[in-house]
């Protein structure tokens, strides 16, 4: 089996994607999403749901970003970015957890 | 879709691809299709890439473990159109529904091999508490699992924890039962290209 992992490189190709590629939001407030931090209210509401609480999200929280200013394209960017960001989260302490129970710093090391 | 643009906001070849769709499955175009044909540029692309490499790429876990652990992540996160779309498929990918049914309900009781029952309980716990120690990658690892297979499964976690928030922020519109076989066929035999 190769050790380059195909999937670890597919997602970071998603990752690069949702923060730096062509989009309404800016790469800061979208790397602030991914993050689910320093967002100002009421969009934090709605961004700190998708990324810890994601079966709370209401009409309600987008009804309240839009009438803050935010677009539709804008809120689909920033609401992507918290659930890519989330899991991506989850995905590294996976590997990192991994990586110490096969004690070496490279998971491969231990295929 | 919660968002307007999520139900309406498509090309003019796109809608006639979802009129394509609607005509030979007979089922409306699940939402979780739709929305990878929304501005694809941006999401779409690189997530179907990545959704397919971990679901249907080079594993030692078979499609079918890794449609039953997209299953059970959506479980562990209550999201419904991913629990009904994916224990559909992992269900014909078994030609077992009982068996998936059985995981959902108690992963500790279900007739399934240790190595795949210990794998589902660190991706449960990963997914719920966020963290998960070297400890459990060890409960793993001494079940009979190699690190590849806990790579490729995490990989599934983190497209499903995706997918999953996804479909709750959303709203993804749940399918009847046969709008998610239909689905299910369609995902095994196409994958998420």
């Amino acid at each position: 089996m190769p050790d380059e992992d195909g999937k670890r490189a597919a997602h970071q190709a998603l990752v690069e994607s949702v923060l730096n590629g062509e989009g309404r939001a800016s790469s800061e407030l979208r790397a602030r999403a991914y993050n689910n931090a320093g967002l100002p209210q009421p969009l934090q509401a709605l961004i700190g749901k998708v990324a810890t609480n994601p079966a709370q999200v209401t009409d309600a929280d987008f009804a309240a970003a839009q009438a803050a200013g935010f677009s539709e394209d804008q809120l689909f960017e920033l609401v992507t970015c918290a659930a890519v960001g989330q899991s991506s989260r989850l995905y590294e302490a996976g590997l990192a957890a991994l990586a110490e129970a096969a004690g070496s710093g490279e998971a491969d090391d231990a295929t | 879709m919660r968002l307007e643009i999520l139900n309406s906001g498509y090309s003019s070849g796109t809608k006639l691809l979802f009129a394509v769709i609607r005509t030979f499955s007979r089922q409306p175009v699940p939402d979780a299709a739709k929305l990878v044909f929304y501005r694809p540029g941006f999401y779409g692309t690189q997530a179907k890439k990545f959704t397919h490499e971990a679901m249907r790429g080079p594993s030692a876990w078979s499609v079918a473990d890794r449609e039953l652990m997209a299953a059970y992540v959506s479980k562990v996160n209550e999201t419904a159109f991913c629990i009904g779309a994916h224990s559909a498929t992992a269900g014909q990918a078994y030609r077992d529904r009982a068996k998936v049914e059985a995981v959902l309900t108690d992963p500790d009781s279900a007739p399934i091999e240790e190595g795949l029952r210990a794998t589902l309980r660190m991706l449960g716990k990963l997914t719920r508490e966020g963290m998960v120690n070297a400890g459990d990658m060890r409960e793993v690892l001494s079940a009979g699992v190699s690190s590849r297979q806990v790579e490729d499964a995490l990989a599934v976690c983190a497209a499903f924890n995706t997918t999953d928030r996804l479909a709750d922020a959303f709203g993804f519109e749940l399918l009847s039962p046969e709008g998610f076989e239909a689905g299910a066929k369609y995902l095994l035999k196409r994958g998420y290209k």
